[in-house]
Formats: C-alpha cells, sequence, structure tokens
C-alpha cells in the first residue's frame, strides 16, 4: 500500500511539473494556432535562472520568482520578434521555433557553462514526513501543491474573469473576438508570456526534483508537453491538468513495474487518442 | 439622409480568389440596406471586407466620414459596427451570458437596458441563460448571435443571412427583431429569403460575380420580375 501511495505521489509530481510545461503549450496552441516547438526552451531557461538566483540570493522563493520573470521576459521577446512574424504559417513555424529551441538550450551553455548543474531543495523543504509506513517527500508534495494552486489561479482567471472569458472565446473563434472589438494580438501576446511563466515555474521546481538540470533538459520534457496536449484536447486547460496526471501517473508505475515500456506506453495513450478520439479527450469545439 | 457608410469599388482577394471586383454602395442613416444576389456573388465578402476580416486590396470603405479601409477589425468593431456572421459566430463552450458578457463593451444603464430589451424580444436567451451556445437550437443560435450585435450601442449592424436554415416561425421572430432594431441603428442585411428582405428593407443592392450591379428602392424591386428572375433567380 505505501510502495502504491508513493508511486502514486511520485507520478502526481512529476504529472504536475508536465502540466505547468503543457498547460502554457495547449494555451497557446489552441488560442494562437502555433506550434510552439521553443517552449521546452523556456522551461529549461527557468530552470538555470532559477539555480542561478538560488545560488546568488539563498532564497528559494526569490529563485521561483527570477525563473517567473526570465519566461515572461522570454515570453515576451519570443512573441515579439519569432511568433508575430510567422502567424499563419505552420512550416515557417516549426522551422523557426525549432532553430529557437537550439538556439535557447545553446545559449544556456554559453551562459552557465556546458556542465550539468546540481541542485537540490532548500533546507525547510528537504527530507520527508513519514505517516506510518507511508513516507511522504516533501518536496514532491511541495511541488504538488504548486501544481494545484497554479492550476486553480489559472481556473479562476479563464471562468471568472472578462480576460479569461476572451481567451476562451478565442481558442474557439478567433475572427469574432476581434470582431467583437477585442484586439486579440494583445491577448496573443498575454497568453504567450503567462505560458512561458508557468513553463519557467515548471522548470525551476524540476531542477531540486531530478537533482541535475542540463540545456537539453527541455526537449526530453517538452515532448512529454506535446503528448499531455494532444490526449488533453489543444486548448484545453482542464484536459491538459486531466492529461499531465495521466502521463506523470503512468510514468510513475511503468518506471517501476516495466521499465523498458515507459515512454512506449505514453505513445501508445496518445496513438489511441487520436484514433478513438483525434480532437483529444477534452477536445475544443469551434 | 446622412450617408453612414460608403463602400467604393472595393476590390478583395481571397487567397488566389478575385472574389470583389468591384462592389459599390452607399448606406443612408437610419435604413436598412439590402445586399442580394445569388450564392457566390460576393455578398458576405463584402460584409467581411467592410469588418477588416477579409482586408481589401483596392478602393475605399468610409465609415461616418473616416476611411476604416486599412483598420484592424476590433479598431472598426470599436468605431460602432455589430456584426452577425453567417455561422452565427457563437462560442460553443460559453454559455449564453458568458457570450453576452464577453460581447459587452460598457456597463452602463443604456447597454443594461438594451439587454432587457433583447432579453424580452429573445426570452428563450433568458430561458437558456446559463446553457452553453453549443446546445442552442439554431434559431437561439441566430437570436444570440443578433443579440450580442446589437447589446452594444452601435451605429451600424451587419446582419449576414439571419434566415438561413431557421424554421418559418423562427424567421418571423428575426424579422420582427430587425423591425424593432431598425428604430435605434442602420443595418446592412445579406438575405436569400426575397420575403424577409421585402419585409425588413428600404435600399437594395444587387451584387453579381463580386459586381454591385443595380440598386433601387426595395419596393421598386417587387416589381421588376425580370431583374428578380435575372439576377436572384426568382421566377
Amino acid at each position: 500500500m505505501d510502495l502504491l501511495l508513493n508511486l502514486t505521489i511520485n507520478g502526481l509530481a512529476t504529472g504536475m511539473l508536465i502540466f505547468l510545461l503543457a498547460a502554457g503549450l495547449t494555451l497557446i496552441f489552441g488560442l494562437m494556432d502555433v506550434l510552439n516547438f521553443a517552449h521546452g526552451g523556456l522551461f529549461a531557461w527557468g530552470a538555470y535562472s532559477g539555480v542561478w538566483v538560488y545560488g546568488m540570493t539563498g532564497s528559494f522563493m526569490a529563485a521561483i520568482a527570477g525563473a517567473i520573470l526570465t519566461g515572461i521576459i522570454l515570453g515576451f521577446v519570443t512573441e515579439r520578434f519569432i511568433i508575430q512574424p510567422v502567424y499563419g504559417n505552420h512550416v515557417q513555424q516549426i522551422l523557426i521555433t525549432l532553430g529557437l529551441m537550439l538556439v535557447l538550450s545553446e545559449m544556456l551553455k554559453v551562459v552557465f557553462g556546458p556542465n550539468q548543474i546540481v541542485a537540490s531543495p532548500p533546507d525547510y523543504l528537504a527530507g520527508s514526513w513519514q505517516l506510518g509506513d507511508v513516507v511522504i517527500i516533501k518536496y514532491r508534495a511541495f511541488i504538488i501543491l504548486i501544481g494545484v494552486m497554479v492550476f486553480a489561479l489559472v481556473h479562476y482567471v479563464l471562468k471568472n474573469t472578462k480576460i479569461g472569458l476572451t481567451v476562451r472565446a478565442g481558442v474557439m473563434n478567433k475572427e469574432m473576438v476581434q470582431a467583437l472589438g477585442i484586439n486579440i494580438k494583445k491577448v496573443f501576446m498575454l497568453v504567450f508570456m503567462i505560458g512561458s511563466a508557468m513553463a519557467a515555474l515548471g522548470g525551476v521546481l524540476l531542477a531540486p526534483y531530478s537533482g541535475v538540470i542540463y540545456a537539453e533538459m527541455g526537449m526530453d520534457f517538452a515532448i512529454l508537453a506535446f503528448i499531455v496536449v494532444v490526449i488533453g484536447g489543444m486548448g484545453n486547460f482542464v484536459g491538459s491538468l486531466f492529461a499531465a496526471m495521466l502521463i506523470g501517473l503512468s510514468g510513475a508505475f511503468m518506471t517501476y513495474y516495466v521499465p523498458d515500456l515507459s515512454l512506449a506506453v505514453n505513445m501508445l495513450l496518445m496513438a489511441v487518442v487520436l484514433v478513438v478520439r483525434p480532437q483529444g479527450l477534452f477536445g475544443v469545439k469551434g | 439622409m446622412t450617408t453612414l457608410l460608403e463602400v467604393n469599388d472595393i476590390e478583395t482577394y481571397i487567397g488566389q480568389y478575385h472574389i470583389l471586383q468591384g462592389v459599390s454602395f452607399q448606406v443612408k442613416k437610419g435604413e436598412v440596406t439590402v445586399l442580394l444576389g445569388r450564392n457566390g456573388a460576393g455578398k458576405t465578402t463584402s460584409l467581411r471586407s467592410i469588418m477588416g476580416l477579409n482586408p481589401i486590396q483596392d478602393g475605399r470603405i468610409n465609415f461616418n466620414g473616416e476611411d476604416i479601409s486599412k483598420l484592424a477589425t476590433y479598431h472598426i468593431a470599436n468605431r460602432g459596427i455589430g456584426f452577425v456572421p453567417e455561422d452565427q459566430g457563437i462560442f460553443g463552450e460559453l454559455t449564453v451570458e458568458e457570450n453576452m458578457k464577453i460581447a459587452m463593451q460598457k456597463q452602463d444603464d443604456a447597454t443594461l437596458a438594451r439587454l432587457d430589451k433583447i432579453l424580452t424580444l429573445f426570452p428563450d436567451l433568458k430561458t437558456y441563460w446559463k446553457k452553453q451556445g453549443g446546445y442552442l437550437s439554431g434559431g437561439q443560435k441566430q437570436m444570440l448571435s443578433i443579440a450580442r450585435a446589437y447589446l452594444n450601442k452601435n451605429e451600424l449592424l451587419l446582419i449576414d443571412e439571419p434566415s438561413k436554415g431557421l424554421a418559418p416561425i423562427v424567421v418571423e421572430k428575426v424579422m420582427e427583431s430587425i423591425m424593432e432594431m431598425k428604430d435605434e441603428t442602420t443595418i446592412v442585411l445579406v438575405e436569400q429569403n426575397f420575403r424577409m428582405a421585402m419585409g425588413v428593407g428600404d435600399t437594395y443592392y444587387i451584387i453579381d460575380d463580386g459586381r454591385s450591379v443595380d440598386t433601387g428602392n426595395m419596393k421598386e424591386l417587387a416589381d421588376n420580375e425580370e431583374l428578380k428572375r435575372k439576377y436572384l433567380g426568382i421566377a
């Protein structure tokens, strides 16, 4: 029983990290119709910048704030100068964002050095709680808590504010949103920046979780995030949470019981969803 | 009567297709101007071009004396032009309430009064206030689309085929709503249903093969059998 619980907590924590990356990706995909293959790069930059700030200040909260700020700035620059010129052209988007992904990864090596960097959680999040036979690692619980808080906040904004309504409407019908007098480009920019900030937050949270960060880490997680976007339904925020939890849990259990098949199961899940329900489990209808 | 909208010899391409090849018309304040023509003649593209959704390549569009030809769609909407598209443009996963909320530019007394009025006119919207737009019937979706455009104090409403695919009883309701709105706003209506066009229209323009080919008073058109047969396919 304690093993199952531990695997579940591991799976949920990993799922939350994937969710933070995938949620931005799905909104950007759904609203802006942009295939952003550089999203993983923002995740990696969040990890590196956060670890750097942590090293400079000794404050993990400052590290989180630093990573989020990095995500916002990189998101602004990426949307304004890289994405805007290629709106509506998927081929150009793929090429330019793949190129940007490589540039972001290589720039990490230039700025922070080519070697892996070791990261650990702050003292107050290190260690574990013992509840009977069950051991709960504090940092994993912290990741789950942050993930739930981010989900609740973004979900609240999407459901209860005018800007949230605009984003949801924009996912369904961009033209009509503009015809109602709303500047969709500003909304695009905002969503891109928030999505990038969430990816960077995921990156900085991953650093102490995995214990080590490296320049190419963004691409590894981006693949999982893309699987989540497909399974959850492009543009569907709740779907991305559900799918991320599914991928996180299947990863945790499969890695323990059948490690050779852990990635194959994710691919299989995606393939089944694509065949049975191509718009994703929570797919958005126009 | 003052001219509110002037469309001068506009040309619009969609991809490689030259859809509008010289459409011109004038819309007088307070009138319902009807664009008539066969399927594919360019009526919908004309409305979309006015809204900037299919930007024009040549010609000029003046609204209230201002050239709006090169403005972004949201600027055009904010100048006071409401749009009811052919596909109704309902946000299917938003409730009726949310569809109205997103359209509401101001929450002042005048807007709330218009909301009251439109809900009285379309009580179905009140009944299904919390229902997702995607689950409404075709007629209810059309009512929602019209209500959304009417909600703000728009000087001009562009309404594209509001009777399309609707049951006769719903068409009557839509006609009634257009007659109500006519007292407060100017309307450009694209309509295939000649009876409805006759019922609400003041002036007509016939568009054929991407060009405006005839204009006049709606009442005159009713008696012109040759014109109706030639351009509208009405025997």
